[in-house]
């Protein structure tokens, strides 16, 4: 499967990018491609022309900011997933990484397109929403800061605007914390059936805070809020988990019906909140 | 600055390296870097197995790294180090995992194999094969429809030195 045709720029700059993808209705950014040209082959994206950023080493990095790790939108997985900082201060942020895809896959695709790509089965998207992390997202008029609860609006929709370029995503630090991303896939290489982000603040070796994270649950990655309720009022574990599917909206697919993804976030769910106090 | 609509006619120099030789190509954008390799340049050891990003037949280096080049275009690959299975032996030496797929029989049509062998060399350079668990995870984007996993580990662990 070849693509249809279509011209090729290459960006010299984000500012380069910006402009370029001005000049054009339906021109794309391509970063890894790894979701892109999939799609074009398909013809589910018909591009005319593809704006190449994949070559702005400026945009690929992991910097120690103080109270958040900024990571540039072109940083690889591979890369996300190997990175001490990361390791050290957002540990779930590098181990979701690296349960993207396959090591191919993660030698080409890069956080930018796979937040930017809105799609709800993605890894990333979940673990930015239960970290609270913020997007920066650049347009000729500048930049705007996006919280990760705004920028997800729709099955392959976010609030990015059509010459809009995301250029950094902001994680808070939360090293004390303790984490679990628990993915469930059909085949190794498999998008998550579904997958659950969990962030926990401990006292007294029990859940006091927890932020849960939802992958493949809806049209969006979604947040457990009534979950998160019960555990801040006190519930156990146990009781939490059953309430982690109130408000989701999976869909029925190849891999799961509905109510299996609702029972599987259950599941995964109470096994995330175990693994996260535990660790 | 301004994108003038040059459509299907557009045509884009590109310099590739493929096995340490410099190639000048005119490519139009939409050539996957597998059908370069293959048509325009004849190296059809890579082969294309799924076209969609599933199977990893079509895994050759880029800079050093596997990456599946049915999924990724010609002109991407301007500036890198490309690398095929014509280009691991070195006069007339297999290499090391090639060696090591021959002396435990990890192929069995073949046809997989040239991905396979790359996505290797790429894993126990990066330092990833560390055990079999590993080694399984790490091969996790190639699949063998003769299904001859077993030896393809037992070959991969031997040429990394695990086993
Ligand atoms: C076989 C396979 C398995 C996979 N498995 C998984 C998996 O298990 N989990 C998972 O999460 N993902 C998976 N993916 C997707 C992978 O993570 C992609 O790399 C990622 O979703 C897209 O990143 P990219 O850099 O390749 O983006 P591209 O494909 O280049 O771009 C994707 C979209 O985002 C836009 N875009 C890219 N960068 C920017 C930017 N900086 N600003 C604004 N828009 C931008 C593009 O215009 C395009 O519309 C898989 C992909 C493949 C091929
Ligand atoms: S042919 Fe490229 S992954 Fe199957
Ligand atoms: S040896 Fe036949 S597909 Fe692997």
């Amino acid at each position: 499967m070849i693509p249809a045709p279509f011209d090729y720029e290459v960006a010299e700059s984000a500012e380069h990018a910006i402009a370029l993808l001005g000049e054009r209705e339906d021109a794309k950014l391509l970063a890894g491609g790894h979701s892109l040209l999939p799609a074009m082959k398909l013809r589910l994206a018909r591009p005319s022309v593809l704006v190449d950023i994949g070559r702005l080493a400026e945009l690929s990095y992991v910097r120690d900011e103080g109270e958040y790790v900024a990571i540039g939108a072109l940083t690889r997985h591979r890369d996300v997933h190997h990175d001490p900082l990361l390791q050290e201060h957002c540990p779930v942020v590098s181990f979701a990484a690296g349960t993207i895809g396959d090591p191919q896959v993660r030698h080409r695709g890069t956080i930018g397109g796979t937040l930017a790509y809105g799609d709800p089965a993605s890894d990333l998207p979940a673990v930015m929403l239960a970290l609270d992390a913020e997007l920066v997202v650049r347009g000729q008029g500048g930049e705007r800061m996006v919280p990760a609860s705004e920028f997800f609006t729709g099955v392959f929709q976010t609030a990015i605007a059509s010459a809009e370029m995301l250029v950094e995503v902001r994680v808070p630090k939360r090293a004390a914390a303790g984490w679990s991303y628990t993915k469930m896939t059909r085949r190794a290489q498999d998008w998550a059936t579904v997958a659950v982000a969990a962030i926990v603040e401990r006292t007294n070796g029990a859940v006091g805070k927890a932020s849960i994270g939802l992958t493949n649950m809806g049209a969006t990655p979604l947040r457990a809020s009534a979950a998160e309720d019960a555990l801040a009022g006190g519930a156990t574990i146990a009781e939490a988990a059953a309430l982690i599917p109130d408000g989701t909206d999976p869909s029925t697919d190849y891999a799961a019906s509905a109510d299996f993804r609702r029972h599987l976030a259950k599941v995964l769910g109470r096994r995330a909140l175990e693994e996260a106090v535990a660790r | 600055m301004s994108i003038a609509r040059k459509g299907k006619d557009l045509l884009r120099r590109v310099a590739l390296t493929v096995n340490g030789t410099r190639h000048e190509l005119e490519l139009e954008p939409r050539e996957l870097l597998v059908y370069v390799l293959r048509e325009r340049l004849g190296l059809t050891g890579t082969t294309v197995g799924c076209d969609t990003s599933a199977c990893g037949a079509c895994t050759v280096l880029v800079g050093g790294e596997s990456v599946k080049s049915c999924t990724m275009l010609g002109v991407q690959a301007e500036g890198f180090e490309i690398t095929t299975i014509e280009g691991l032996a070195t006069n007339g030496d297999l290499h090391p995992v090639q060696q090591a797929f021959h002396e435990h029989h990890a192929l069995q049509c073949g046809f997989c194999t040239p991905g396979m062998v790359l996505a290797a060399v790429s894993l126990i350079e990066s330092g990833g094969a560390t055990d079999e668990e590993a080694i399984r995870e790490g091969l996790e984007g190639n699949l063998c429809r003769c299904t001859g996993y077993h030896n393809i580990v037992e070959a991969v662990a031997a040429a990394a030195g695990v086993i």
